[in-house]
């Protein structure tokens, strides 16, 4: 036997060590996380679900092309069609207000005349041009709440699991009232209460589906915190004397920030069905502002007339939901992937 | 487990505590003119007034006298009442309401109460036959129906869906209308006649012998009991199936199949009470979260409930009425949780043991 360098390769343990090659993105994961990546996107159902986050995603980047706005500096504004109350049918004329015409428009349907494809709601609203810019609020709306929600909870969490004892205790019992009450009535309270302050926009129906969104966060990052820090590797550090924060920061929360990273940025349907739901319940955006929610809200007031007027119902309706499906067809196949007792058998 | 218990009920003070100071915490967001709302019923105009008003409950002072204040209310020196106080159930004046907030609950808590109390039935006995059927045919045509009904269900807003309901079975149908009664059964309730036993109205129409509201009542309340439900069957379909699985995989089970039991005894009898556990607790939390659901469910509906008073006044900015709802709410829950993880250590003894 020759002496060896090491050069990477297992070659000397391939009897009991698998030779399969290492992609660059299994390196930069790691094996653990790696695993939960590929094993997302095995069943069928999750790849619809990305399909349909990828189309959203295509429909948020190309809404100028698809719906061009009236006025470029207030996109998010639906344009009206005139003031009258009743809802128009489908492919119904743009009188007034008539925005650019698509470029495509033409091509495909060989006039010049634009029109409401999707109808229009109350007030002469374009449900079509709500429904296509709102899918940009709801990608905004979605990652501001979910990325702040997330960073208080990795916050709190770590710092509870971290110190553990009081500390911990005082800030569970904190996260413990934070979750008393129902989270869509809490939202809607804090809502409530900032409209005043702020005036009726994205901010306060954002800043309560902050205030009332990280407890779940940092649950799970206390738990997988708990776990990490019995790590060898954090009883090295420790031992030579590294800082607490240098500690929590940089050897803890690496190893354990993963899966709830994941599952955070799958909860950007949950978000925005809560903000669309606090629209719908009248808080939030002034009226006329491109949010499916509020374009749901303007059938309240037709709902005996709905068997005439479905489309102001069935095309916000089903945009909302396929979007909020997309996110939780991807979810299930997380959750399946992050059940301990699946770990091993994908 | 008496320990336990004491230990869980002790969490109890310190969790009012907490959502008082929450509450209270978020009332600092309004303007000490909006806050008179709390002790008195017009919020005067004049600025002399005003800071007559501000002066005399003290919406100046310091801010844990404020919070005392709140929490016992204040005496008027003239005569001698005593005016707020959120201890006392005094949570202040609904400007929406125009009427005492604790009177506006009191008026419309019944029937929510009246509409969870219906909805818990079939929430829970669907959901569970739905989750052991998808677990006894694992991966067989239930299991996958179920799944995907589990999806769809979670990914279906309440609201979209009951807008979609009223587009089918009242506008098209014209079966099942919103609201609470329709009008000649309205004028029947509202009638010196009609005694309220229990403010429930469908156990009053029954007891006042008036099948015919009962009937008008409970058409009214299928939509929003459907609606109310369908979430909540995905949850349990999902936890009851896992449950499920889990205990067909233990040894016992393996034991019974080997004894020669029928497949009928082996679920029902040795493998069900078992799976049932976990779904037991997820049965309490669900009856408390339906009081949370209803605030959007009833608002579609046009159901005149706690729910859609809330979503009202907050609509409208009423701030004061929505606050003092999440008391109420908060209260219930605090209490009901109690409850329910107590009933949980008597079904499972590994909770009190641990």
């Amino acid at each position: 036997m020759t002496a060896h360098t090491p050069t990477g390769d297992n070659t000397l343990l391939g009897e009991t060590i698998s030779m399969r090659k290492i992609g660059r993105l299994e390196r930069f994961l790691g094996p653990e996380n790696y695993r939960i990546v590929t094993g997302m996107f095995k069943t069928p159902a999750a790849i619809l679900g990305f399909s349909l986050i990828v189309l959203f995603i295509i429909v948020a980047l190309a809404a100028p092309l698809l719906a061009p706005p009236l006025n470029p500096n207030d996109p998010y504004k639906i344009p009206r069609d005139g003031f009258k109350a009743d809802p128009q049918p489908m492919m119904s004329p743009w009188n007034r207000n008539v925005p650019p015409l698509p470029s495509w428009w033409k091509s495909i349907m060989k006039t010049d005349e634009w029109v409401h494809i999707l109808g229009t709601s109350q007030g002469q609203y374009d449900v079509y041009y709500g429904v296509i810019w709102g899918t940009r609020t709801a990608f905004k709306t979605g990652m501001i709440v979910v990325i702040s929600t997330f960073l208080i909870g990795i916050v709190v969490g770590s710092v509870s699991a971290y110190y553990g004892g009081m500390v911990d205790n005082i800030i569970m019992r904190i996260v413990d009232i934070f979750l008393t009450l129902p989270f869509i009535l809490a939202a809607l309270i804090m809502a409530a209460v900032l409209t005043p302050k702020i005036g009726r926009s994205l901010v306060p129906s954002i800043l309560a589906l902050i205030t009332f969104g990280w407890m779940g966060y940092a649950r799970i990052i206390r738990g997988d915190i708990l776990s990490t820090k019995e790590r060898d590797y954090v009883m090295a550090a420790r031992v030579i004397g590294v800082k607490d924060s240098r500690i929590l920061f940089r050897h803890i929360l690496p190893n354990a920030i993963f899966p709830t990273m994941v599952l955070a940025s799958l909860a950007i349907g949950d978000v925005v069905l809560s903000f669309a739901a606090l629209s719908f319940l009248g808080i939030g955006t002034e009226i006329g502002y491109a949010d499916w929610g509020q374009v749901l809200s303007f059938a309240r007031n037709w709902i005996i007339s709905l068997n005439q007027y479905w489309y102001i119902v069935v095309w916000p309706g089903l945009t909302l939901v396929m979007f909020v499906m997309g996110w939780n067809l991807l979810g299930d196949a997380l959750r399946d992937v992050l059940d301990p007792r699946m770990r091993g058998k994908t | 487990m008496v320990n336990y218990i004491i230990r869980r009920l002790l969490l109890v003070p310190v969790l009012l505590f907490g959502v008082t100071i929450l509450i209270f915490g978020m009332l600092q967001f309004l303007t000490p003119v909006e806050r008179s709302a709390l002790y008195v019923r017009d919020i005067p105009k004049t600025e002399r007034q005003i800071d007559g008003i501000i002066l005399k409950y003290g919406l100046d002072k310091p801010i844990y006298v404020q919070y005392w204040r709140w929490l016992t209310g204040a005496i008027d020196p003239v005569n001698g009442e005593r005016v707020g106080g959120i201890v006392f159930g005094d949570f202040g004046w609904s400007r929406t309401g125009s009427q005492p907030v604790s009177a506006l609950i009191s008026a419309r808590f019944p029937n929510t109460l009246d509409l969870t109390l219906w909805a818990v039935g079939p929430v829970i006995l669907v959901g569970i036959w739905l989750g052991i059927q998808a677990a006894v045919h694992h991966n067989g045509f239930i299991d996958q129906a179920g799944r995907i009904f589990s999806i769809v269900g979670t990914s279906f807003p309440t609201f979209v869906f009951g807008l979609l309901m009223l587009m089918i079975f009242y506008a098209n149908l014209q079966w099942f209308p919103p609201g609470r009664l329709s009008t000649p059964m309205q004028a029947v309730v509202s009638a010196e006649s009609f005694k309220s036993y229990t403010s429930l109205l469908t156990v009053d129409s029954l007891l006042n012998g008036r099948f015919d509201v009962f009937i008008d009542a409970l058409k009214h309340m299928i939509l929003p009991i459907l609606t109310l439900s369908y979430l909540s069957w995905a949850t349990f379909l999902r936890v009851t199936r896992s449950s499920m699985l889990e205990t067909l995989r233990q040894e016992y089970v393996t034991t019974a199949r080997a004894k020669g039991l029928p497949e009928r005894d082996v679920i029902f009898k040795h493998a069900r009470p078992n799976a049932m556990i976990s779904v037991v607790t997820l049965a309490g939390f669900t009856v408390v979260g339906l009081m949370g659901g209803v605030v959007i469910t009833e608002t579609v509906f046009d159901y005149p409930g706690i729910g859609k008073a809330a979503a009202e006044a907050a609509s409208q900015l009423d701030v004061v009425t929505v606050l003092g709802f999440a008391l109420f709410n908060g209260f219930i829950l605090i209490v009901a949780n109690v409850v329910v993880d107590i009933l949980y250590a008597v079904v499972d003894p590994r909770v009190r043991l641990s």
